[in-house]
């Protein structure tokens, strides 16, 4: 489904991804942890289409298409989903606006009909109730005045409206309580299945518990350094990242 | 044959002359005082500089070196359809229209009024209502120190005249409607309102100044507004002039005991516009909200000037300014909130969002509170920002396409002043102007 071949990607002068490979087929759930800095959201960023990221070498293709020729609104209708780290606020758009105009782009991006209000509204409720959302969260401005864990459980909802092949998670579980957390992790794994793939980005393995990934790798210095089960998560847990840069340092010296 | 005025060889005073010897409601000695004061006081005052701290960011050096005429006759007739994309549709009005500063019986219908109700053109008023007229002009739009005021004063001879006695609701909205036409040299106009609201009724008036033509022209406004006692009144101006016109308009609003007034201004148009809102709340209990939005590109100079005046206890004032500055324009946002001693418990507020849509446009903003009681809230903002490119991304990450996401911004920042007007046709006009700016913007965008 993804294939990212030496990725280097550039913000400002400063070189952040260096050489970054990645496949993920689809149906799997792969888990990027890494330490601060080690450009976890730099890649979350890219793969959304961010245009102030330069990509300076690589390429990335998803479902086989030139992703990085594609805008952000054509990504999302390809069935790319970024859960961002850090929700935007945006005052005087209501959510249900934000949503239906979403749905409908992506749908009109696929050659289908809009969705019906009627419709919409429906399919809302239902993906709200599961999320513990109050239906009022709907009326009002996309993310203004929500909580952290309220911001990230919209993310999630949006998620579960959108539908997408591809999620990206970007540290959806910083800042959360363990209710929350497991709000937000019931959320996607209701949503996995043998079509859908998921990349979760994290820095503790404490979501990997609630959301068990198929593959873990390890982000250090714009590369990915070690990969390996869901065991991997819980020896970095233990061990902290110090001897997977150490022995990624060796690696480059031998 | 017209009337030239210019700052040169005689000044004001020798067109003024001139003027006064067949103006409108001649012969009627209090008019003929307030005019001869408005002109004294003018001469004394002559046009303000940067020099005066109410004019710092407003240079009205063109207005002051063009030689206007004052037209005398011969004016433009209009056909109905012209003023077709002024109308609020599906809205009944009651239509008051003045085309290059003149009443045209024709265009206007008032039809059939509640008793009481009076709703004509000023000159016309001057006579056929003289003892309200002549009680309410000129007692509140004080000239002082305002050479504008000053000067429409001296030359003020039609306009909207609205009067609603007591415990009359007045369902349909007055609109005065100002038009413009083609002209070959620069002209003034000087359009006076009068409204009157008496105790416990309500009115809505809208004053909507337009031009058909991209000519230069100077219109030097002034509103008064009296609001009686437990009265309502909701006041709305759009401004969509010509990109060369002056436009320099003062809203005069005298508040009583517990009236609620709503003031809406939407400035599009005109090189160069003054927006002066002075409401005064001079009973207990009184409440004022007084919106504005204005969108200005090219080489637009909009200035809003607030003078908020809390003379009793218990009153409201909430002030949300919301501007959109493109392009090489210029604004300026002025928000004087004074609070007098006896105004004890005055709740104000006051907000200045300001949008810069390009490197060159610029904006200058200025709070000012002046305080002299010792119970009060007092709260003033100001930002000034461009588009948030994260909420863009954010918005084209969910598949919602570039243009749309900019849109979308661009309403959300703007829809916010226009939401609270209360007639759902003249909000809905307001968001067509807003859409159709948008359009224009990326039209020209592509270019």
């Amino acid at each position: 489904m993804l294939e990212i071949k030496n990725l280097h990607v550039k913000v400002g002068d400063q070189e952040i991804l260096k050489g970054l490979d990645l496949t993920i087929n689809t149906g799997e759930v792969h888990s990027i942890m890494g330490p601060n800095g080690s450009g976890k959201s730099t890649l979350a960023q890219v793969l959304a289409g961010r245009e102030s990221y330069e990509v300076t070498e690589g390429e990335i293709l998803f479902e086989g298409k030139d992703l990085l020729e594609l805008a952000p609104e054509e990504r999302a209708g390809e069935g790319i989903f970024l859960a961002f780290q850090y929700p935007v606020e945006i005052p005087g758009v209501a959510n249900t606006y934000l949503l239906r105009e979403a749905l409908n782009s992506i749908r009109k991006y696929r050659g289908e009909e809009p969705l019906k209000h009627v419709e919409f509204g429906k399919l809302a409720k239902e993906k709200m109730d599961k999320m513990g959302m109050p239906d009022s969260l709907l009326r009002r401005s996309v993310n203004e005045g929500f909580s952290g864990g309220e911001k990230k459980r919209n993310e999630i909802f949006q998620m579960q409206v959108l539908e997408p092949r591809l999620a990206i998670l970007d540290e959806t579980d910083s800042g959360l309580d363990i209710d929350a957390l497991k709000i937000v992790s019931d959320g996607v794994n209701a949503l996995r299945s043998p079509e859908r793939s998921f990349l979760v980005i994290t820095h503790y393995q404490r979501l990997l518990n609630y959301i068990v990934p198929d593959f873990v790798h390890v982000l250090v210095g714009g590369r990915i350094v070690k990969s390996g089960g869901k065991e991997l998560a819980i020896e970095l847990e233990d061990r902290g990242y110090g001897w997977v840069e150490e022995e990624s340092r060796q690696a480059v010296n031998n | 044959m017209d009337i030239t005025l210019s700052t040169n060889g005689g000044g004001y005073r020798e067109g003024y002359e001139e003027f006064k010897k067949n103006a409108t409601g001649k012969g009627l000695a209090w008019l003929e005082a307030i005019r001869e004061q408005g002109i004294s006081r003018f001469s004394e005052l002559g046009f303000p500089t940067a020099a005066n701290e109410d004019w710092r960011f407003t240079n009205v050096a063109p207005i002051a070196r063009t030689p206007f005429s004052l037209i005398r006759n011969g004016r433009e007739k209009l056909s109905p359809r012209a003023l077709k994309p002024y109308e609020f549709p599906g809205l009944e009005t009651i239509d008051l229209v003045f085309v290059d500063g003149a009443y045209s019986e024709e265009l206007s219908k008032t039809g059939t009024l509640p008793g009481g109700v009076r709703v004509e053109n000023l000159a016309r008023a001057f006579e056929s209502d003289e003892g309200l007229v002549k009680e309410h002009l000129s007692a509140y739009a004080d000239f002082t120190d305002e050479a504008f005021t000053a000067l429409n004063a001296a030359f003020m001879e039609d306009g909207g005249f609205v009067y609603v006695p007591s415990g009359v609701r007045l369902e349909k909205p007055v609109h005065i409607l100002f038009v413009t036409t083609s002209r070959t040299r620069p002209t003034i106009e000087s359009p006076r309102n009068l409204i009157v609201v008496e105790d416990n009724a309500s009115a809505e008036v809208v004053e909507q100044y337009v031009s058909l033509d991209e000519s230069v022209y100077f219109s030097n406004v002034v509103t008064e507004l009296v609001a009686g006692e437990n009265s309502s009144v909701g006041h709305y101006l759009i401004e969509r002039e010509s990109k060369k016109a002056f436009n320099i308009s003062t809203l005069r609003a005298e508040q009583k005991r517990s009236s609620n007034i709503r003031s809406h201004s939407v400035l599009l148009g005109g090189a160069l516009v003054r927006n002066n809102i002075h409401p005064v709340l001079g009973g207990e209990g009184c409440d004022s909200l007084i919106n504005g939005l204005y969108m200005s590109t090219g080489r637009q100079h909009i200035d809003n000037y607030m003078k908020v005046e809390h003379k009793s206890p218990h009153c409201d004032s909430r002030q949300f300014y919301n501007g959109v500055l493109d392009g090489r324009s210029r604004g300026v946002f002025h928000g004087r909130i004074i609070v007098h001693k006896d105004a004890q418990k005055t709740d104000a507020k006051q907000t200045n969002r300001n949008l810069l849509l390009s490197d060159n446009a610029q904006i200058d903003t200025k709070p000012q509170l002046e305080i002299y009681a010792d119970d009060v809230k007092c709260t003033h903002g100001a930002t000034i920002g461009q588009m948030d490119e994260n909420a863009i991304f954010y918005l084209r990450s969910r598949g919602i396409p570039n243009e749309t996401a900019r849109d979308v911004i661009l309403s959300a920042f703007t829809s916010g002043t226009i939401e609270s007007m209360h007639v759902r046709e003249i909000r809905e006009y307001c968001e067509n102007l807003l859409d159709d700016w948008f359009a224009q913007r990326r039209l020209a965008e592509k270019d």
